[in-house]
């Protein structure tokens, strides 16, 4: 396929997606049927030509097409098969493309699996995320054009950055823009309920398994990000609090409060306004991140190619977005129903806490992200705040997160007495209380990190299964799918704290230099480095280590750290060996060849519980997508579409949320 | 109403303020340090490899010498390694890593991993002499002539064209030192 087939696509595409922003809005402004019975063809459309866009790109990176710039900026003939596919998503033109074609996707799902929606107001979100998309179809064709090409086109291409030449990184990007562009469904969503002058618990229930699924999304793709740092790049760490990072955190916390503030709102009405406000944020800030990332505003690894014009038209863009949104948002709330009232002691004041924590700790790492800008812009000191600054802030906000979560559930809508929640609640803490200090014994980990860290992460696992308990009391079938869900994520967080905890105070290195036929013995185990041998690649040569580990006497396994060089870029790459256990995980980089004969410096790790970090986030994103697939959303919705009647909650029963 | 329009005048603050940082965006590579043409901060610092060792800016009067700021932590040290590495095989003068709010463990680490490129280290934990030398984030770069004055700052990582403005600046200076 010629490329410039997929040029031709994307301005097909962009034709479509102007047309579905227009005609069909303005049917649904009107009324008129048959303007908005254009949407579901003008939605497959714009689908299939970014899809066909997508696949030319793909077609030249599988065939070597070095006459497209995009190609040879990132891809050569010794990239392997797998690596050339997800080379598409390597640079910053052609991720671009992913995001289209996966908001086209996502309009795609809206379109199939909303079907029961009013059609005013699926016409109304489709059209939204419609003119999104011409945001994005115009940023790529006029300043970020993937299928530009260099005539005569060089007989080879550059490497692709051996860095990203993972199997981690073949999902990182998909997963993470999955998420990112999930909220577009959210941010349509709550701009369609404006359009329309009223915010009912009916559309909020609707975006609930979209925020859902975009949330879970997100957080599996910064947890494979988090993985993949630390066997890819690591000394070991896992996050790095760089303004990439960051970037994708912010939507992220946002998202957890949009979740949460969604389901106050849905069984309550409480909060409407504040709702909407972080679903426009929340999709807002994904924009942000992408500003962010491709404008060179910031210092970062991630950094694409920076130019400063690409960062005006992203910031033009978000400016159309989010500053249209929130001028909506202005003029309409007032007319936002109210909310209706409740006791201090009550789940809205669980979800709203956690509503202020999430939604403060998105500030924070936003203004500490930004605030190189910040103090520049005030004329203040030229500062710069580190990992200190956001480690020390987390710590401070989300410990009272860590203390509230199994509370929430537990409470009732509206009013509740405190005595009630709190008794079968003493019971978990104080077991988490005394099995924390149990395990921390046993374990040796006498530090107060690794104390407290146990005590939250238990208190947190066994808070929230008390609540089974409590809510299969009179239920004669198991709990549905969204509490199921909500437990396994809730749960999914004590899991984490356990890890970051355990790997914060107790991991253990030791550097050392080795000589082929020497030992070295940490923690009960024992390496036997047996050879250093030459290793050849596709499009690599390494030196490799072959080490034997034997615990006591017994063999283990072997491990064989390399030290790569990357053909093309003539790159030096560390690959760690590493030895994933329920645990604690192994961990051996090679260092540098030492001035004499035959020995190498090494590391060894010994990380206790680190799989548990991802685990946990893992536990987190399955809990999303559980939630995501209760019938409740999909069934209720398309009995409320044929009989349109108001369910008013009844008050303080026990309706889950 | 006014009160909903908070939102809308927050963002609209943000956006100003990412415009304007957009514009100095190239600046702030550039930032003129105050400290240019004036002595170089009065430090006294513990050395990495030697904790006890305390080394001042007084070891290094006499010739040429580039300070360079860096921390494990920091992603953008990782990029603009292989040029600090030529850095120290090129350009022949003490090239002295400026290791800043780190732990010396993960500091150790970090350069047995990607190898020493400096001649000399010197550790500021607490960033206390960070803030003298106006640090403003890591990665920096700072010329220093053989009199000890500041002569030039680089902010941000180093690549090709900065690797030989940077060379070009210190043959200068070298040459000055070896006139005087």
């Amino acid at each position: 396929m010629i490329p410039e087939l997929g040029q031709i696509s994307l301005i097909l595409a962009l034709i479509l997606a102007t047309l579905l922003a227009t005609i069909p809005m303005y049917g649904a402004w009107k009324n008129n049927e048959r303007l908005m019975a254009l949407a579901p063809s003008l939605v497959i459309g714009h689908f299939v030509f970014a899809l066909m866009a997508y696949l030319v790109l793909t077609v030249a990176f599988i065939n070597h097409d070095f006459t497209v710039t995009y190609v040879a900026m990132n891809s050569n003939l010794l990239l392997p098969f797998a690596y050339r596919l997800s080379a598409v998503w390597g640079g910053h033109e052609g991720s671009l493309l992913l995001w289209i074609l996966m908001l086209a996707g996502w309009m795609l799902a809206v379109l199939m699996f909303s079907r029961a929606l009013p059609t005013v107001y699926r016409t109304r979100v489709l059209a939204v995320m419609g003119i999104v998309s011409i945001g994005f179809l115009l940023f790529t064709l006029l300043t970020s054009n993937p299928f530009d090409r260099i005539l005569p086109g060089p007989p080879d291409g550059q490497d692709m950055n051996p860095l990203l030449q993972d199997p981690g990184m073949i999902f990182h990007p998909p997963l993470l823009y999955m998420g990112y562009v999930g909220f577009a469904v959210a941010f349509g969503f709550a701009i369609a309920g404006l359009l329309g002058g009223k915010v009912e618990r009916d559309w909020v229930r609707w975006s609930r398994p979209w925020t859902l699924i975009a949330w879970a999304f997100l957080t599996a793709g910064i947890t494979l990000g988090s993985w993949w740092a630390y066997y890819e790049l690591g000394w070991g760490g896992w996050w790095f609090w760089d303004p990439v990072e960051n970037a994708s955190f912010i939507p992220w916390l946002i998202g957890t409060a949009l979740i949460h503030s969604q389901a106050v709102t849905e069984k309550r009405g409480a909060f409407p306004a504040w709702t909407v406000l972080l679903a426009i944020a929340a999709f807002s800030m994904s924009l942000l991140g992408t500003f962010l990332v491709r404008s060179g505003v910031l210092t970062s690894v991630h950094a694409f190619a920076n130019d400063p014009e690409r960062g005006l038209f992203i910031l033009g863009f978000m400016t159309v977005i989010t500053g249209g949104a929130l001028l909506l948002y202005a003029l309409r709330a007032p007319r936002i129903m109210a909310g209706e009232g409740f006791d201090f002691v009550s789940r809205e004041t669980a979800l709203m806490l956690n509503n202020m924590f999430f939604a403060v700790s998105a500030g924070m790492v936003l203004l500490g992200t930004l605030y190189p800008l910040v103090s520049d812009f005030m004329g203040w000191a030229q500062v710069s705040v580190g990992p200190p600054y956001f480690s020390a802030m987390f710590i401070l906000l989300m410990t009272p997160v860590v203390m509230l979560i199994p509370f929430g559930p537990m409470s009732r809508w509206r009013k509740d007495e405190i005595t009630r929640i709190a008794k079968p609640l003493a019971i978990s803490a104080v077991v988490a209380i005394v099995l924390g200090f149990a395990i921390a014994a046993y374990l040796g980990a006498w530090s107060a990190r690794a104390i407290t860290g146990w005590i939250g992460g238990l208190w947190l696992i066994f808070g929230t299964f008390s609540y089974v308990r409590t809510a299969l009391k009179g239920r004669r079938r198991g709990l549905p799918r969204h509490q199921i869900g909500m437990i396994m994520a809730h749960a999914g967080i004590g899991v984490f704290v356990i890890g970051v905890a355990m790997v914060s105070s107790s991991t253990l290195q030791r550097d050392v230099r080795v000589e082929p036929g020497q030992t070295v013995e940490i923690e009960g185990y024992r390496f036997e480095l047996l050879e250093v041998v030459p290793v050849k690649g596709q499009n690599w040569i390494a030196d490799e280590a072959r080490f034997k580990v034997f615990r006591g006497d017994r063999e283990l396994f072997d491990m064989a750290p390399q030290k790569r060089r990357y053909h093309r870029g003539g790159q030096v790459m560390t690959q760690v060996a590493l030895r994933p256990g329920f645990t604690r995980d192994l961990y051996i980089a090679m260092g540098e060849r030492l001035n004499d004969d035959n020995a190498w410096s090494i590391r060894i790790h010994i990380k206790p519980f680190v799989r548990w970090i991802w685990g946990g986030a893992l536990l987190l994103a399955l809990g999303g997508l559980v939630s995501a697939s209760d019938r409740r959303y999909w069934r209720e919705s398309r009995a409320q579409a044929r009989k349109p009647a108001q369910h008013a909650g009844q008050a303080g029963d026990e309706v889950p949320a | 109403m006014i009160r909903m329009l908070v939102p809308l005048g927050v963002f609209i603050a943000l956006v100003i303020m990412l415009v304007a940082g957009l514009d100095t965006a190239e600046q702030r590579q550039l930032v003129a340090s105050p400290l240019i043409d004036k002595p170089v901060p009065e430090f006294e610092l513990p050395g990495l490899y030697e904790p006890t060792v305390q080394r001042s800016n007084d070891d290094f009067i006499g010739q040429p010498w580039i300070l360079n700021v860096w921390g494990s932590w920091c992603w953008a040290c990782r990029v603009e390694h292989p040029f600090v590495e030529r850095l120290g095989r090129e350009a022949g003068i003490p090239l002295v890593g400026f290791n800043w709010k780190d732990e010396r463990d993960d500091a150790l680490e970090w350069i047995a991993r990607y190898g020493d490129a400096w001649t000399t280290h010197v550790v500021d934990f607490e960033g206390r002499s960070a803030i003298d030398f106006g640090v403003y984030g890591a990665p920096e770069t700072f010329l220093i002539d053989h009199r000890g004055i500041v002569r030039h700052k680089h902010i941000g990582p180093i690549d090709q064209t900065i690797f030989n403005d940077l060379m070009r600046r210190i043959m200068e200076l070298r040459s000055e030192a070896e006139a005087s």
